[in-house]
């Protein structure tokens, strides 16, 4: 009797351990890292739910979480679609957590000549196509008129190919109260933009399987960016006094006044848009020091992971997410969404060509709003001018590298060139450790 | 008689028996499982490939671990003693509060349960050296703050203010040990002239000097596993690199992002376990040095 109690104690804990993962049911199609926020998300699903009745799309609500994906695929236990940043896919695909898309695509008749050319390429391995692109967002300059009026300065001219005339447009700008910043005159964005400022040196921070972090024209663009940072009380102050700015609200630095210019990521015009319209701006291309305009493609994308259940199913998903119909149509539902809201819509910018040019033919609203006005037209325009940084299995490492790098400089911890080799020499160990090379 | 003390022990055991699973499945058995895995290269993608004592090698050249050594001991070596000091202070605030005792108690309290995300979200506000409310408080006393969230210098003391919000829950341990200090030891050392100085140095924290030793035991472990709130303040949900430099890189966020960032799972079980030895190194010299600084109730001192 005892020995049948302790056995029957010992089952039910490790029985009631292994009933919390409950195998899906055979149409069931478990997605991660992917929310419904809005009509983007709700109307293409839509789409998916009405063609598919009798699939069972279970959206694991919440942003894409690494730790969380990756215990699941090691467990071999991984969701049947993963939603996350196109950067990141690249380097699942790079290290095999997710499928090749290359039958999904050829079954589904998809032509991927509709994708902008980076945001596939970002999730490119090998020649194959490891997952789709969703959104894109581009890079641009983003100039506050008044300010820079008032500073004797024309908008239209302030740019950043003169990288001398740059940093005396900033002295003119910034408005400093001691070392402490009242007025940010050009936030050159590093270390996130480091990547831009490269290239608008004319360097790749990866070129297939090398990195060139210590490159001269790299430890330029860290020596003048850390320098326009400098100029404006040092990192520490430029950093809290940026940490005060309501970036979301309708308080914010463009409307108070904080900040001159800056370049940043598109969706930010969305932002400015609806809570600021009024807000006068100059949205211009950040250019190389040529004035060749340029930018750096972000955004997400979808893919398969190794071991899921339904890859069929998900493969039918992905392709009608992602598909130029269903973008126009979820386009729409915003559209109309928004206006009974009454706000303007700004359109969309996926990765899909053919939808954008639809959407901003068939479906664009701006409604009179300025921002969007100014705004939309460069965003478009770049589009197709977009880099990527190259997909690599130690991505993450990369950019770990290269960021703790410029934050040296920022700190005042090493001279750039120190900084850069360290950088260097830290992606390099990566790279070997990873195989990369 | 033997067979009724056999019986108890196997029911003993039959009660212990739901831990002792526990404990073998959940504790045990993953502390073997990442002492192999320390041996290996792993990155959840491929199976794991053996290569010996080489992770324990890379870590203790890696600068990266040096740094992060040397932030967590020197958050630990400030945060143990001002939890300690500011927590004497509150229970002993608490001890004069008489009826409304109760009342303060809960306030007390109450700041131990905000979850920590929230709360570096919020001191993320009050320490900004432009605008924060900290900063605003040192201004009216004449002081000029430093920028506790993006200077290197003051991010780690910037943490240990921050860690003083959850002093509370040591106050309230405090508060029973004082109440528990015999009244006549006081009372016998008012007759014997003693300050109240000397009655807090001679009477009160030898009285407590157990709990003290428990709550400082148990700190130092706590704060040399520091994560949550530096992670989110400095590095973030983009797992980015902190802006900061390596100034709050603590010994856990390089670990964490060792395994879950770079995917280096061998690595970062072999920095597990150097953390391991580390917390039983200073736990060892705490137990020595409790032999000659705590006293318990019905010892010989």
């Amino acid at each position: 009797m005892r020995v049948l109690v302790v056995v029957a104690v010992v089952l039910l804990v490790v029985t009631g351990c292994g009933g919390l993962g409950a195998e899906p049911a055979a149409n069931a199609l478990v997605t991660m890292g992917f929310g419904q926020p809005d009509e983007h998300a709700t109307a293409r699903v839509a789409v998916f739910r009405a063609a598919n009745p009798d699939v069972d799309v279970r959206i694991n609500e919440g942003a894409f979480d690494e730790q969380q994906f990756l215990s699941a695929v090691a467990a071999g236990d991984p969701p049947d679609l993963v939603y996350a940043e196109r950067r990141k896919l690249g380097s699942y695909a790079a290290r095999g957590a997710v499928l090749s898309l290359a039958d999904c695509v050829r079954e589904h008749h998809v032509d991927l000549g509709q994708f902008r050319a980076a945001a596939l390429r970002q999730v490119t391995h090998r020649g194959e196509v490891h997952g789709l692109p969703d959104f894109s967002v581009v890079r641009l300059l983003i100039v506050n008129n008044p300010v820079v009026r008032a500073a004797g300065l024309d908008p239209a001219a302030l740019s950043t190919t003169d990288w001398t005339a740059l940093a005396e447009a900033t002295d003119r700008l910034a408005v400093l109260d001691g070392n402490r910043p009242r007025r940010i005159g050009f936030d050159p964005k590093v270390p996130e933009y480091l990547p831009l400022w490269a290239k608008a040196n004319g360097v790749d921070l990866v070129r297939g399987d090398e990195v060139h972090l210590d490159d001269p024209a790299v430890v330029e663009a860290v020596r003048f960016t850390t320098d326009l940072v400098r100029r404006q009380g040092g990192w520490a102050s430029f950093k809290a006094f940026r940490d005060t700015f309501d970036q979301f609200g309708a308080d914010n630095a463009y409307v108070t006044g904080r900040l001159a210019a800056m370049p940043m990521d598109s969706w930010y015009l969305n932002t400015l848009a609806a809570n600021s319209p009024d807000v006068d701006v100059t949205v211009a291309p950040f250019t190389d020091r040529a004035g060749t305009p340029i930018t750096e493609s972000s955004g997400q994308a979808w893919a398969i992971p190794k071991g899921a259940r339904h890859p069929d199913l998900a493969c039918r998903f992905l392709t009608t997410m992602t598909n130029a119909d269903t973008w126009v149509l979820a386009a729409t539902a915003r559209r109309d969404a928004l206006a009974r809201a009454g706000k303007p819509y700004g359109g969309t910018f996926t990765a899909n060509r053919v939808a954008d040019e639809r959407i901003f033919r068939e479906v664009f609203a701006p409604g009179g709003n300025r921002v969007l006005a100014r705004a939309v037209p460069q965003v478009l325009a770049l589009q197709d001018k977009a880099f990527v940084v190259e997909p690599s299995p130690a991505a993450s490492e990369l950019v770990r590298a290269w960021e703790g790098g410029v934050n040296r400089v920022l700190t005042g911890r090493q001279p750039p060139d120190e900084a850069m080799a360290q950088a260097q020499r830290e992606a390099e160990r990566a790279l070997d450790r990873v195989g990369g090379r | 008689m033997v067979t009724a003390s056999r019986r108890e022990a196997r029911a003993g055991w039959l009660f212990l028996l739901p831990w002792v699973v526990g404990f073998l499945a959940f504790t045990a058995g993953p502390m073997l499982f990442s002492l192999w895995l320390s041996t290996t290269r792993y990155d959840m993608l491929k199976p794991p490939e053996h290569i010996g004592l080489d992770n324990y090698r890379e870590a203790l050249t890696d600068d990266r671990v040096a740094t992060a050594l040397w932030n967590t001991l020197f958050f630990t070596a400030l945060h143990v003693p001002a939890q300690v000091v500011v927590a004497l202070g509150l229970a002993a605030l608490l001890r004069r509060a008489g009826r409304a005792a109760g009342f303060f108690r809960t306030v007390v309290y109450l700041p131990v349960m905000t979850p920590p995300v929230a709360l570096a979200a919020m001191f993320l506000l009050l320490l900004n050296g432009q605008n924060g409310a900290i900063n605003a408080l040192l201004g009216w006393f004449g002081f000029t703050g430093p920028n506790w969230t993006t200077d290197p210098v003051w991010i780690k003391p910037g943490l240990v203010l921050m860690s003083l919000w959850t002093a509370g829950s040591t106050a309230v341990l405090y508060l029973a040990a004082l109440t528990r200090v015999p009244a006549e030891r006081y009372e016998a050392a008012r007759l014997d002239g003693a300050s109240p100085w000397r009655q807090f140095w001679h009477v009160t924290l030898p009285g407590i000097s157990g709990t003290i030793y428990f709550t400082a035991v148990v700190n130092t472990i706590a704060s040399l596993q520091v994560f949550t709130e530096a992670y989110t303040m400095f590095f973030g949900a983009r797992g980015k690199e902190s802006a900061e430099g390596d100034a709050a890189l603590f010994y856990v966020i390089h670990l964490f992002r060792e395994a879950f960032e770079s995917l280096r799972m061998g690595y970062a079980s072999a920095l597990a376990w150097g953390l391991f030895v580390v917390i039983a190194v200073v736990t060892a010299v705490q137990v020595r040095l409790s032999r000659r600084y705590v006293h318990y109730e019905g010892e010989r001192s």
